[in-house]
This record gives C-alpha cells, sequence and structure tokens, in this order.
C-alpha cells in the first residue's frame, strides 16, 4: 500500500506544483496518473522513490514513512521504469538486469538464476539476447528489457513514468498488453503515469485525472468515463471516448428505467390506452404473486395488440413470457449480437437474474447513442 | 642517402634523444591525466566552476610554447623539470575539456535511471560516468599526447634534451640529415603514441558504446 498524506511541493515557495495531494494505494493495485504536462503527476510519482522530495506532506509504504528510510536501500526497493528505456549501454543485457541484484550484494549464482527467469518472462531467450548489448535490440525489446530490469529485484512497488510513450503505436500496444499479463501474476503495486488516456483506461485499476498539482478524479475507469465528476474530466476523457470503447458500455447504460406496468388480467383496449397515455410501445405485465409482491411474468410491445378484436383477450394471453433476460454488466456489442440474433424488439434487463431494471429497446440504444457522439460530428 | 647514413652512425645518441623526449612528454601527460581527469569530474555538476576552470586552461593554451618554457625557468630552473611542468599545462586543456564533454554526453536518462534504481553517486560515476566517458576522455590523452610530443621538441631550447635538441644542434651545424632525422623522429613518435593509445582506449571502451566519429 502506498499512502501519500497531503502532499505538496513547490520549487519557488510561490506556486505548487503538487498542491496537498491525498492518494492511496492498495497493494497489489495499477494506478495511473494521468494529465497534461505539467499537472505534477510525474513529479507525484517522483516523490515516491524520492527522487524529487515533498515540500509538506507524507508519503507512507505500507507502514513506512519513506522519509525516515534511507534514499538509496528504498530505491533499490521500488522497481523504476521511465521512457527513454535508460539501459546502460557499456553492459550486456544481463549485466543491466542484474544491476540492482548487484548492489545489494545478491549472490551471483542467485543473479544469475534470476536474470534467466526474467529474460522467460520478457520472451528474449537467454542464449540469445542475454550477451547482447543495448543497442543491438529493437526499442521495445530494450524496454521489456527496462522492464526486466526494474522487477529483478522482487520490488512490491514499481513506478513507470511513460514507459511505452516513445515507441510506435503496434509495439506500446504490444507492450501494454504484456504488461496486463505479468500484473496478472505478479500482482505489484505499480503506479504508472502517462499522458494518454487511452492508456490509462486499459491499463488502470484506478485512475487519478490530474490538474493543476491536484487529483480531480480517482475511480475506476469505468466511473470516470461514465460519470466524469466535473467538465474538465469530461473533455480530457473525450465526449467521443465511450464511442471509442464500446466495450465499456453495458447493458445498465442502455437500458431505459422507464417502465410502464400493466397487468396481466387487463385487455386490450386498456393496454392501448396506457401506451398513448405514457407514449410507450412496450408494457411490462405483472402479477400479484402470493407474497402479495408485483412480480415480472412478461412483455407486451404494441405489435401484439393489433387486430386483436376479442374483448377477452387479456395481457396474460398475448404477452411474451419466453424472455431472453439480458443481465445488466453484459456489454454493448453482446447485447447487440443477442438482439440481431433473435430478432428482439424489446429486451428486459435484470440485475442479479431476478430484478428487473428496465427494457432495452432500438429507441433507448438511438439515445444513448446520440449522447455519446460528439456534438461536433452530429448533423 | 645522407639522412639513413646519419641514423645508422648515431642510432645510438637519436635513441636517447627520443627515450628522453618520452620522459618529457610521458610524464606531463600522466601528471595532466591523473590531475584533470579527476578535476573534469569534480567540476563536471558544478556549471559555473566548470566554465571559468575552462577560462583558465584556454588561457594558458593561448601563451606561446616558448614564452610558457621562459616563464617555467624561474621557478623549476632549466632541464626537465621546467619542461615537463609547462608541457604538463598544455595538456591539462584537452583532457580537461574531453573528461567534461565526456560526462555531459552521458545521456541524462541514463543517469536518471541509475539514480532511480538506487546507485551513489559514487557508484554512478564509476559505474556509469567513466565507462561511458573514456571514449571521449581518451580522445583528449590523444590530442594531449601528440601535441606534448611536438611542443616536447621545444624544451631542448631550456636544456630539457630531448629530440629537439638534435634539430636545434643541426641548425646551428647547418646539418640537414641531423635536422631531418630529429624531426622525423619525433612525427614518428607522436604518430606510435597515438597508436598505442588509440589501441588502449579500444581495449577501455565497452563493445556496446558506437563511438562517435571524432574529427
Amino acid at each position: 500500500m502506498i499512502k501519500l498524506v497531503g502532499v505538496s511541493k513547490s520549487y519557488d515557495n510561490v506556486t505548487n506544483v503538487v498542491d496537498n495531494l491525498d492518494l492511496e494505494i492498495k497493494t497489489g493495485e495499477l494506478v495511473v496518473l494521468v494529465g497534461e504536462s505539467g499537472c505534477g503527476k510525474t513529479t507525484t510519482m517522483k516523490m515516491i522513490n524520492r527522487l524529487i522530495e515533498p515540500t509538506a506532506g507524507k508519503i507512507f509504504i505500507d507502514e513506512d514513512n519513506i522519509q525516515e528510510l534511507e534514499k538509496n536501500a528504498l530505491r533499490r526497493n521500488i522497481g523504476y521504469v521511465i521512457q527513454n528505456v535508460g539501459l546502460f549501454p557499456h553492459l550486456t543485457i544481463d549485466k543491466n538486469i542484474a544491476i540492482v541484484p548487484s548492489l545489494c550484494k545478491m549472490d551471483p549464482i542467485k543473479i544469475d538464476e534470476k536474470v534467466k527467469e526474467l529474460l522467460e518472462m520478457i520472451e528474449l531467450p537467454y542464449d540469445e539476447y542475454a550477451h547482447r548489448f543495448p543497442r543491438e535490440l529493437s526499442g521495445g525489446q530494450q524496454q521489456r528489457v527496462g522492464v526486466a530490469r526494474a522487477l529483478a529485484n522482487d520490488p512490491d512497488v514499481i513506478l513507470m513514468d511513460e514507459p511505452f510513450s516513445a515507441l510506435d503505436p503496434i509495439t506500446r500496444e504490444q507492450l501494454q498488453n504484456e504488461l496486463l499479463n505479468l500484473q496478472e501474476t505478479l500482482n505489484k503495486t505499480i503506479v504508472f503515469v502517462t499522458h494518454d488516456i487511452d492508456e490509462a483506461i486499459k491499463l488502470g485499476d484506478r485512475i487519478a485525472v490530474m490538474a493543476d498539482g491536484k487529483i480531480v478524479q480517482y475511480d475506476a475507469p469505468e466511473e470516470i468515463l461514465k460519470n466524469p465528476i466535473n467538465e474538465f474530466v469530461e473533455t480530457f476523457v473525450g465526449t467521443d471516448r465511450l464511442w471509442k470503447t464500446p466495450d465499456m458500455l453495458k447493458a445498465e447504460d442502455i437500458v431505459s428505467k422507464k417502465m410502464t406496468k400493466i397487468r396481466a388480467s387487463r385487455s386490450v383496449a386498456q393496454a392501448i390506452e396506457l401506451m398513448k397515455e405514457h407514449n410507450t410501445e412496450v408494457l411490462v405485465v405483472v402479477s400479484k404473486q402470493e407474497n402479495n409482491k408485483d412480480e415480472f411474468v412478461g412483455i407486451v410491445g404494441s405489435n401484439r395488440l393489433r387486430g386483436i378484436s376479442n374483448h377477452d383477450t387479456k395481457m396474460r394471453d398475448i404477452m411474451k413470457v419466453d424472455i431472453t433476460r439480458i443481465p445488466s454488466d453484459m456489454p454493448l456489442d453482446a447485447v447487440l449480437a443477442i438482439r440481431k440474433e433473435k430478432n428482439l424488439r424489446f429486451s428486459p434487463v435484470f440485475e442479479n437474474q431476478t430484478k428487473l431494471i428496465g427494457i432495452i429497446s432500438n429507441t433507448s440504444i438511438l439515445n444513448v447513442l446520440s449522447d455519446i457522439i460528439p456534438e461536433s460530428e452530429a448533423y | 642517402m645522407n639522412i639513413i647514413n646519419y641514423i645508422i652512425e648515431n642510432y645510438a645518441l637519436i635513441l636517447e634523444r627520443t627515450g628522453e623526449h618520452i620522459t618529457l612528454a610521458g610524464i606531463a601527460v600522466l601528471l595532466a591525466v591523473s590531475i584533470g581527469v579527476p578535476v573534469g569530474f569534480g567540476i563536471a555538476n558544478n556549471k559555473k566552476l566548470a566554465g571559468n576552470v575552462m577560462k583558465v586552461a584556454n588561457v594558458i593554451q593561448t601563451i606561446p610554447s616558448l614564452a610558457l618554457f621562459a616563464f617555467a625557468m624561474p621557478f623549476f630552473g632549466i632541464g626537465a623539470k621546467p619542461a615537463i611542468f609547462a608541457l604538463f599545462l598544455y595538456a591539462l586543456l584537452p583532457i580537461i575539456k574531453n573528461t567534461l564533454l565526456g560526462i555531459h554526453n552521458v545521456d541524462p536518462s541514463i543517469r536518471e535511471a541509475a539514480r532511480g534504481m538506487g546507485m551513489s553517486k559514487t557508484q554512478i560515476m564509476f559505474q556509469v560516468e567513466v565507462p561511458l566517458a573514456i571514449a571521449v576522455i581518451m580522445g583528449g590523452v590523444r590530442i594531449a599526447t601528440v601535441t606534448g610530443i611536438g611542443i616536447a621538441t621545444i624544451a631542448a631550447l631550456i636544456g630539457a634534451g630531448g629530440l629537439g635538441s638534435l634539430i636545434y644542434q643541426g641548425i646551428s651545424m647547418m646539418d640537414i640529415p641531423m635536422i631531418t632525422a630529429g624531426a622525423l623522429c619525433s612525427a614518428l613518435l607522436a604518430l606510435f603514441a597515438d597508436f598505442i593509445l588509440g589501441l588502449v582506449e579500444n581495449k577501455l571502451t565497452s563493445p556496446g558504446i558506437v563511438k562517435q566519429e571524432t574529427i
């Protein structure tokens, strides 16, 4: 666990680059600090391994106040990955990875084992790569070694300062995926700095959006996307963001929660009247159960009412009962696929399999889309 | 071929003079390295100090060599001592300058990574800066050595001996082969020293470092 309490940094005693910042990062969590350049994200990160000393406030790693630890010992126990990699060009790859363990006077045989293990993990075969020099590796390979180097001393905490920003888009995506895979097994506490909101959303368990040395919003990526706390976050995230990452949209986000209920015993004429009144094309049919509560039993769409002249026809006779229940956390693309496959007009959405929270119709989907498509592109 | 005859007949003398020459230039350069390199490392992080030291070294470089030898005489008398002192001063500039250059050329991200990994200042100096700057520093040593060997010929004027004495003796005796022998040996010595130092430089430089083409 990393905890920043009231941390400030000022270089001129007038403006605070980092301003009275509180931040708690749980063990095993990957937290992304994201913001425009100059927002204080890198400064915040560098205070955690004391490359920069705070002007005020305290920083704890687990229970230890890092100000009370010896600087170099602290840094050797924190992995550090930077944008320009910073491998030592005069040392071979194995020696580069071994730097921190060597500084800590680890047994050379153990170091060798560790180096082999790490090279295997980053998929650079030992025999082929261990004795090469950094300049003989591609940018992506170099940064993989950079990550391996940061892991060499088995640190619990890793700091990553825009580690993938200098790479080409394809390599960047590869390394992002590899990091996620690694994190799955390693479960390190990672502080990741980037200016790229896409990267933040992709990697972060939680994202801290920063501006002017403060954290504007600290939340899970989904929350940041769906419920930006203010206009700044909204603009920073981009109004078209959800549209670009539709897998973040869940059934519950596109559902229309305005439901008009009708009892199973009601007639067709009453149903038509209700639809007119509530300006809807679908009714939720409920009936009283033994526990005296209304329970959902089916739905009736306007198409089912058409051409029925028999006055004795009740809702229970014409309602649709074999209903595909959409779980509330089903992603948008899956919802669309089911609707297409089964040719559904109305899809009731359920929370925990039982509780009806609303109905997805073409209208509700259109409403969501028109909300998230940027205004400039709407025509 | 008078020159060849001269060398064959006087090889003992020429060897002796060459030995003196090597001693003059060699001691001066060794002194300059042992002082100039540490000074370079010491002042590298202090821009203002580094600038001032460079200014002084530049000024020394502008003093005509003959005058510098003459200035050294009141303090060291005549002979090898004032010559070595003057040669040492000449050698300082390229060595300090290249040491500073070598350190400043170290990619800041490498230094940042080193700090971030918990290396102490001394560890960064010996494990990062020295190995990365060594090629540039050796470049300075080579320049200092080659110019030192050249300038050392003038040292004969203050009684320091060396190959210069062959040249000056030859001039006063109008003995062209003698002059040529002195000049030729001095030039060959400079080339040879540069070659050897080049080998040393290659030996000290990690193959991981791409050497920059130097002019």
